[in-house]
């Protein structure tokens, strides 16, 4: 019993005043023991929709929802032994910190002592144990997403569903506060699914990531085979900044990432050599971003080339350069599905 | 010639560009204040200032001459039994209203946010006793209550669970009950109105995190919804208690005190003694019992819904 959450077939249609939306339109996906899985995707995708009916916070129009093997489609929030952190944190603002915390045990009716306990050794492994006085306004945002989480884990669930729990944080504490989700995450086991619209979140902590789109998974996989193997273009594009290059050619689209686009001197043998008429160069992060068109791979496109900093090749605005890309890093679509296609070999490579 | 140079200098000089009184915030809002203020010193401070005067004088109907007279208007009021009966009735008609206004009103409130076929219709009729004149209202409430006519007797005898009739207005327990269901039934639309205000303010995701955490609904209700809505509610209550407790329409179209005084609230009795029986003195005094009362009231409650807001 590997799979904790497990979606079969799962389509959601919510009736607007004027016209039916299609939220999801058939997900199959499940979890395995203790894995952190991202749903990813730009908004309106469908993927807070997905975890909400995984909650039980929406009904399933069609297809099922397992928890721990049963279908728990007519189960109420309540039984399904899975915690939420919403975007918002929904703290009960009229509560102190630790009342937060044992209101799930009080539900359960836990005995005070019991419950206390069992708060009190949450908020210290969180680091809150100091707040457990304080009302919700008192705290800043980070300390409020920790009694989140505190109050999702006195439950002990089965999963915890993480609704974009740090897009509230200000740039800054965002990353420390990903580390430390992560590591709670691994000190605790539990299965998480955990839902956000930022590649470098989804990135960053999952172990698998779905990426999503217009109520549909596009990729499941680990966040390696989504960025260097991705399965259509929409992820291609989606994952990657800046995104994947995408070049039509024959009946088809050759794609290949931004910092595999090189100048030659440094890309070797096996590589598709292009000339490259550099447009503008902007530095970013130790990087070169390098903007141009090439002309000679397939129709003329606008592309960009990432140089670390350790290419010093000199460049100038303006002018043509030969750069290059090794051939197993190019990636083929299908220009009308968007899909991946097997590699094809450019024989003419050699301009 | 001028009307060319203006026009190639379009702003105003600052020297004679004036500034009009839309400009001018501190005129303006003394301006706008002035109807209410006007409204407030004639129809609440002048008649206010009228009473404490007559409560401490010897004016009758019969003769308007004013004369200082003391106490002895309130010693007349305190003499008398009835005084307090009106005193009794007044505090367990309020307090059970605001009870039952409160409650019921949550119970509508509730129903009135779910989202149903029709629900601009419910709405509409809800809201119609709060709408309706409290004196036409109470008169088919007296029609509905009639001692032989009344319809409700009819039904209760066509199932069969009445012979003769109830006579309504004609018991004290049932007249007193009486009364308090028609003060119930006009205010509760107002409370319902008020509290959901409240409701509606909560978020979503709130209520939705308490449903995650396991809590069933009257958890919900009792430890999420009631304790954020509680500043309106208790604005709910207010409004509930003061309009019972200053109204005399319901109490002197249904029963006019009766029977036997036993729903005599001390408005009704501040009328029969100062207008119906012309001793405006002795009126005065037990209308001004209105008035602490009142003011304690409304101190506390605004002092209740002070320390409560939470967010």
């Amino acid at each position: 019993m590997t799979r904790i959450v497990e979606v079969r077939g799962l389509r959601k249609t919510f009736d607007g005043r004027h016209q039916q939306v299609e939220a999801l339109r058939g997900i199959d996906l499940a979890t395995e023991e203790g894995e952190y899985l991202v749903l990813l995707g730009p908004s309106g995708c469908g993927k807070t929709t997905l975890l909400r009916t995984i909650a039980g916070l929406e009904q399933p129009t069609e297809g099922d929802v397992l928890i721990g093997g049963n279908v728990v489609n007519e189960l109420p929030p309540r039984a399904r032994q899975v915690a939420m952190v919403f975007q918002s944190y929904a703290l009960y603002p009229h509560k102190t910190v630790l009342a937060n915390i044992v209101f799930p045990l009080k539900a359960e009716r836990m005995d005070r002592d019991a419950r206390e306990k069992k708060a009190r050794w949450a908020a210290d492994l969180l680091g809150i144990g100091r707040l457990l006085d304080r009302k919700p306004r008192e705290l800043s945002g980070g300390e409020r997403q920790r009694v989140a989480l505190a109050r999702a884990m006195v439950r002990e669930p089965a999963v915890f569903l993480l609704d974009e729990p740090l897009s509230n944080l200000d740039a800054k504490l965002r990353a420390s506060a990903r580390d430390e989700l992560k590591r709670f995450q691994q000190r605790i086991g539990t299965t998480t699914i955990y839902v956000t619209h930022d590649q470098a979140e989804a990135m960053g902590l999952g172990d698998r990531i779905a990426v999503m789109d217009a109520g549909q998974v596009r990729q499941l996989g680990r966040p390696r085979d989504v960025y260097d193997d991705p399965a259509d273009t929409f992820v291609a594009t989606f994952i990657g900044s800046p995104p994947m290059n995408l070049v039509r050619r024959d009946g088809m689209l050759v794609g290949f990432r931004p910092e595999h686009l090189l100048p030659a001197e440094v890309v070797g043998a096996g590589a598709v050599k292009i000339p490259f008429v550099v447009d503008r160069i902007e530095y970013l992060s130790g990087d070169r971003h390098v903007y141009g068109t090439i002309t000679t791979l397939g129709e003329a496109t606008r592309v960009i080339a990432r140089l670390p900093s350790t290419v010093t090749t000199p460049l100038t605005a303006g002018e043509t350069a030969d750069f290059a890309v090794a051939t197993d890093r190019l990636r083929f679509f299908d220009p009308e599905t968007g899909d991946r296609m097997d590699a094809v070999p450019l024989e003419w490579s050699q301009p | 010639m001028t009307q060319a140079t203006t026009a190639t200098r379009p702003p105003a000089t600052p020297a004679t560009g004036r500034r009009r009184l839309a400009d001018r915030e501190g005129p303006l809002a003394s301006l706008f204040l002035l109807p209410a203020v006007v409204y407030v010193v004639a129809l609440v401070g002048v008649p206010f200032v009228l009473a404490i005067g007559f409560a401490f004088s010897d004016v009758t109907a019969g003769d308007p001459s004013y004369d200082w007279a003391g106490l002895d208007a309130y010693r007349r009021v305190f003499d008398d039994p009835v005084f307090w009966q009106a005193l009794r009735n007044t505090l367990v008609f309020t307090g059970v209203s605001m009870v039952l206004i409160v409650v019921f009103g949550k119970v509508l409130a509730n129903i009135l946010i779910a989202d149903f076929r029709g629900k601009w219709l419910v709405r509409f009729l809800v809201l119609l006793p709060w709408t309706t004149p409290v004196a036409l209202s109470t008169v088919s409430w007296l029609w509905l209550l009639d001692s032989i006519f009344s319809p409700i007797d009819w039904l209760l005898r066509q199932v069969g669970l009445l012979e003769g009739n109830m006579y309504w207005l004609g018991r004290p327990s049932l007249a007193t009950a009486s009364v308090i269901a028609v003060h119930v039934w006009r205010l509760v639309p107002l409370a319902a109105v008020i509290i959901m205000a409240g409701l509606i303010a909560i978020p979503r995701d709130i209520d939705e995190a308490a449903r995650v955490d396991g809590a069933g609904f009257w958890r919900r209700m009792f430890e999420v919804t009631i304790p954020l809505t509680m500043p309106l509610i208790a604005v709910a209550a207010l409004f509930g208690a003061i309009f019972t407790f200053t109204d005399m329409a319901v109490v002197y179209v249904l029963t006019r005190g009766g029977p036997t005084n036993s729903t005599q609230v001390l408005a009704s009795w501040a009328f029969v003694r100062g207008i119906e029986g012309g001793d405006v003195a002795q009126g005065a005094a037990i209308a001004l019992f209105l008035f602490p009362l009142l003011l304690a009231a409304a101190v506390l409650i605004l002092r209740a819904v002070r320390r409560m807001q939470v967010m």
